[in-house]
């Protein structure tokens, strides 16, 4: 088994901890399994890819130099990336400071996203239930999320009641969630 | 929803980290209580996750690898502050300036101690002093060999008295007065001792307290010196080196 095969077999919480040990080929392992989840959604929010891999770099980094901003026991690691990666693209395009240095983002999902395959299936599912939802509430969705913007701003963008878009946002989450539980 | 119903929109606001003012600081309260809501907090994170998958697809470019495990070189582990681990790096800064603290610390309260122990040491030498002193009073005072001397006015009464007990081979003498009159202004007793051969030699400068008494104890003394008899005059404060006529006490040995 060649060194690059035994990385591709080890677990992200082992991935984690070796990093702790100051292994960079295991930096390297979680870049080659990740970059693409935290640039892609980084894109997603900045719009433009310069700006997008400048976050994806600052993601990276800081986990090699506090393995412990990820708590393996809290959560797993795709999912958390993904968000790590939306609030920190959102705060540069806020152009604001983060709240903390590590933000302390405990989280739970259903699917398993550490393989590829995985995370294509619930991708093409997510798209699909996205697909299904009604354009407003797709839409108060995706302005909280991608764009960063507030009940408020949305409401006063879209002309809906504050309640409407407070629902409309709960609602769109559990729906999805809805299309992954069994 | 596994929350509590009245928390359910802020807590997705509270997710997507929209949620300000006091409906975040009465849900953040709630939080720190609730279980069911912080589990509810952690599946909204979940799928806001699962939103984020909508957007796979773009890959980053090629040397964006290479510059993050350039960076990761360049960048050597426990150099990079974090928000957890900053106080890591302020340690041996903090453990230098508590030890620079203890060592100053430390320093006055040994110059405290030396303080304290030259005061004792002074007090103990003060004290052999006084007590050396008063073993020599009580040497004097009790001694076979003293001679015992009465001085009384020349005219009486009233009748002043005078005691001076005097050892001649410790040169140690303790003169006692009753019922002296009062001096004049700017004056003093001079107590003498006339020896058997030669001038008379000061003994001591005294003034009577408002009863009229007054003691003389050890004055500097010739050593060895015989005494036949003790006299006291009237002298300027300072004393005088002869004394001045007239003697207004005067008693020889028994």
């Amino acid at each position: 088994m060649s060194p690059a095969e035994f990385r591709a077999g080890l677990s992200d919480a082992a991935l984690v901890s070796a990093i702790r040990s100051g292994k960079e080929d295991a930096m390297a392992e979680l870049y080659d399994r990740y970059s693409a989840l935290v640039y892609s959604v980084s894109l997603r929010v900045l719009g433009d890819a310069g700006a997008a891999e400048d976050v994806l770099q600052e993601v990276f980094l800081q986990l090699w130099r506090n393995p412990d901003w990820f708590d393996s026991s809290r959560g797993n690691l795709a999912p958390w990336l993904a968000v790590i990666s939306r609030n920190r693209s959102i705060d540069g395009l806020r152009k604001r400071r983060p709240e903390t240095d590590v933000e302390d983002v405990v989280l739970s999902v259903e699917p398993d996203m550490a393989g590829d395959a995985d995370r294509a299936t619930a991708m093409t599912k997510v798209r699909t239930v996205l697909g299904g939802m009604p354009a407003a509430q797709r839409s108060a969705l995706e302005m909280a999320y991608f764009e960063g913007l507030s009940h408020s701003e949305i409401s006063e963008k879209t002309g809906e009641p504050l309640g409407t878009v407070k629902t409309r946002i709960r609602t769109g989450l559990l729906t999805l969630r809805k299309a992954f539980q069994t | 929803m596994s929350g509590h119903e009245q928390f359910a929109e802020d807590l997705a606001l509270l997710a997507l980290g929209s949620l300000e003012g006091k409906e975040r600081v009465a849900l953040e309260s709630h939080l720190q209580e609730c279980a069911a809501c912080r589990r509810e907090l952690e599946s909204l994170r979940g799928d806001m996750a699962l939103l984020s998958l909508s957007t796979a697809g773009p890959k980053p470019p090629a040397r964006s690898r290479e510059r993050l495990l350039a960076a990761v070189a360049r960048e050597p582990r426990g150099v990079a502050t974090s928000g957890q681990r900053w106080w890591w790096i302020l340690a041996p800064s903090l453990v230098a300036v508590a030890l620079a603290l203890v060592v100053v610390f430390l320093g006055r309260q040994n110059l405290t101690l030396r303080e304290r122990i030259a005061g004792m040491e002074s007090d103990a030498v003060a004290r052999q002093v006084e007590l050396r002193q008063a073993r020599e009073i009580v040497s004097t005072l009790t001694a076979s060999d003293a001679m015992r001397v009465t001085l009384v006015a020349a005219k009486a009464p009233p009748q002043p008295q005078g005691k001076a007990i005097y050892v001649r081979d410790r040169s140690s003498l303790i003169f006692i007065a009753s019922d002296m009159p009062a001096v004049p202004a700017q004056k003093a007793y001079e107590l003498w001792l006339i020896p058997t051969s030669g001038a008379p030699i000061p003994a001591g400068v005294f003034k009577p307290d408002a009863h009229g008494s007054a003691t003389v104890v050890n004055p500097p003394l010739p050593t060895g010196i015989e005494a036949k008899a003790f006299a006291i005059t009237i002298e300027p404060e300072a004393g005088s080196a002869s004394p001045t006529m007239p003697i207004v006490m005067v008693g020889a040995g028994e």
